[in-house]
């Protein structure tokens, strides 16, 4: 009986462990790939030069810089919207059929493929506010694009802060507000800053959204302003690996390697906040 | 001895369920009014109505009158409310923060910025919940590094540090050993000098000891209210007698 409940434990053990590697054995061997074909294109001028000879040749500064410039816009416009949304939404709102239709319907909007998004910011920014292809329409297009994540990952987070730490402070008189800024948030942006670090990985990597809204194929100098067009990581991989014939290997996987360190970067900047932040917490 | 809280006709539901059933009472100024009842009987919403904490349930409706030195607590500011009417929960419940942050959290809370004027009020607040000498050399770390003793007197300076004129216990030694819950009660009743003090408890013993009067609920209902002493020798209702002496409940 002992012997048979060991072996089962073996065999469920196994069975786990082989699922784990699954994962982390493609993923692993797709990082390996880009790094041993990336490295070699990885250089000075590479970074900081601008694409030259129909992008065969040269670096991809200006793609660097409109991926940094779309993400921040994303984020700087997603993560105030949504973290207000997110507290109105579990922390004011009555809980009706009204509130949880909305709350499902931005679960769901979570799951919209991205060119879905794409073309909602092209009708909305692009042609009906006459932002054009800009920035500003790319951030605002991610930036609505990752808002259902921020929203469901900050309200996940301010409803597992314990009740009764809010019935305490409202118990000493503390406003509703004071309870929420005092209490609730402090003990929740850690899940919060999770939620952004999902949203920013995701603005940083798709391609679809910023297709109609912003991406330039091949503007070979730096964006003047948040109304001009952008080259983008993302985009500038899908040309010069299908639209540009002829472009050298190790320029294609560098720039996918570009694009992996600067999502790496961002998440670990996330990630340090976070720890700092969780650090503070008495509990 | 002056009435300081004043309750007439009072009812209370929860949804369509009845918690309190036409309630008249009088509180008075610096005594100790001890609650009693088996579970169910009304006693915690009779409490949580004190400090409007019962309106944060979104079945909770109520009917009747309130008043505390002669105002319609419906009608004040809730906050004002809960500042002159303070609260001690059943179980020790720290605030995520260090033990001075705890104890300086209602003051800051009601606009009390300066540093010095926090800690004065601090250091008298841990003194009245005899809390002081075991954390004035520590004043800075997690209010959750306390015991669990430790925790319920820092809740009571917390609570103290607002300046309330009432204060609600609520169990508040559900929780604690024999020897926390002594010191809790010693506290108790040193502060009915100040204060006025409602003590709901499960611990008939405990109402026996600490209070001047006693009520008894069952059901929603008040059943009698008395002074500690008689009610707990010469009680006026069979059902009264009955639960004291833990025949049921």
């Amino acid at each position: 009986m002992m012997k048979k409940t060991y072996r089962t434990q073996k065999i469920a053990f196994f069975f786990l462990l082989v699922a784990t590697l699954l994962i982390v054995i493609p993923v692993g061997i797709i990082v390996v790939i880009i790094i041993q074909k990336g490295m070699p294109g990885i250089n000075w001028e590479f970074l900081s030069d601008i694409p030259r000879k129909g992008m065969r040749a040269g670096g991809i500064f200006p793609a660097i810089i409109g991926t940094i410039y779309l993400v921040s816009g994303a984020i700087a416009f997603a993560l105030p919207i949504g973290l207000l949304a997110a507290i109105y939404l579990s922390e004011y709102s009555k809980d009706n059929l009204l509130t949880r239709i909305i709350k499902l319907a931005i679960v769901n909007l979570a799951g919209v493929p991205s060119v879905v998004y794409g073309l909602f910011g092209l009708a909305l920014f692009v042609v009906f506010f006459k932002f054009g292809a800009s920035i500003l329409s790319g951030s605002l297009t991610l930036g609505i694009m990752i808002l259902p994540i921020i929203i469901t990952a900050s309200r996940e987070a301010l409803e597992s802060v314990p009740y009764s730490f809010r019935e305490v402070s409202l118990s000493l008189g503390a406003s509703k507000w004071q309870t929420i800024r005092n209490i609730v948030l402090p003990n929740a942006i850690s899940g919060i800053l999770t939620g952004t670090i999902l949203g920013l990985g995701r603005a940083a990597g798709e391609t679809a959204p910023i297709l109609f809204t912003v991406a330039a194929f091949y503007l070979p100098r730096l964006p003047q302003s948040i109304f001009d067009q952008a080259m983008a990581l993302p985009y500038h991989l899908y040309v010069i690996s299908t639209q540009v014939p002829n472009v050298d290997e190790k320029i294609r996987y560098g720039t996918a390697l570009v694009l992996l360190a600067i999502v790496l970067f961002m998440n670990l900047i996330a990630i340090v906040i976070r720890y700092q932040l969780r650090k503070k917490k008495k509990w | 001895m002056v009435t300081k809280i004043n309750i007439k006709n009072l009812n209370i539901w929860y949804g369509n369920s009845p918690a309190i059933k036409n309630l008249n009472i009088q509180i008075l100024a610096n005594e100790i009014l001890t609650v009693i009842g088996p579970s169910n009987s009304g006693k915690t919403t009779f409490l949580r109505m004190l400090n409007r904490l019962n309106e944060l349930e979104l079945s909770f409706k109520m009917k009747g009158l309130v008043e505390i030195d002669g105002k319609d607590i419906t009608k004040i500011d809730v906050e004002l409310l809960r500042k002159k009417v303070g609260m001690v929960f059943a179980l020790p419940l720290p605030l995520p923060l260090s033990i001075f942050d705890n104890v300086a959290y209602g003051p800051r809370m009601h606009g009390i910025k300066n540093k010095n004027k926090l800690m004065e009020i601090s250091e008298k607040a841990l003194k009245e919940a005899y809390l002081w000498d075991e954390v004035k050399d520590r004043l800075s770390t997690s209010a959750f590094k306390l015991s669990g003793g430790q925790q319920q007197r820092l809740c009571i300076a917390r609570t103290l540090a607002v300046e309330p004129d009432i204060i609600l216990f609520d169990e508040p030694c559900s929780g604690l050993d024999p020897i926390s819950t002594a010191k809790v009660e010693e506290a108790m009743v040193r502060l009915k000098e100040h204060y006025t003090i409602v003590l709901v408890t499960n611990n008939v013993k405990q109402a026996a000891r600490v209070g001047d009067r006693t009520a008894f609920f069952l059901s929603g209902e008040l059943i009698e209210v008395d002074k500690t002493q008689k009610m707990f020798t010469a009680p006026f209702d069979q059902r009264t007698d009955d639960y004291i002496r833990g025949i049921f409940g």
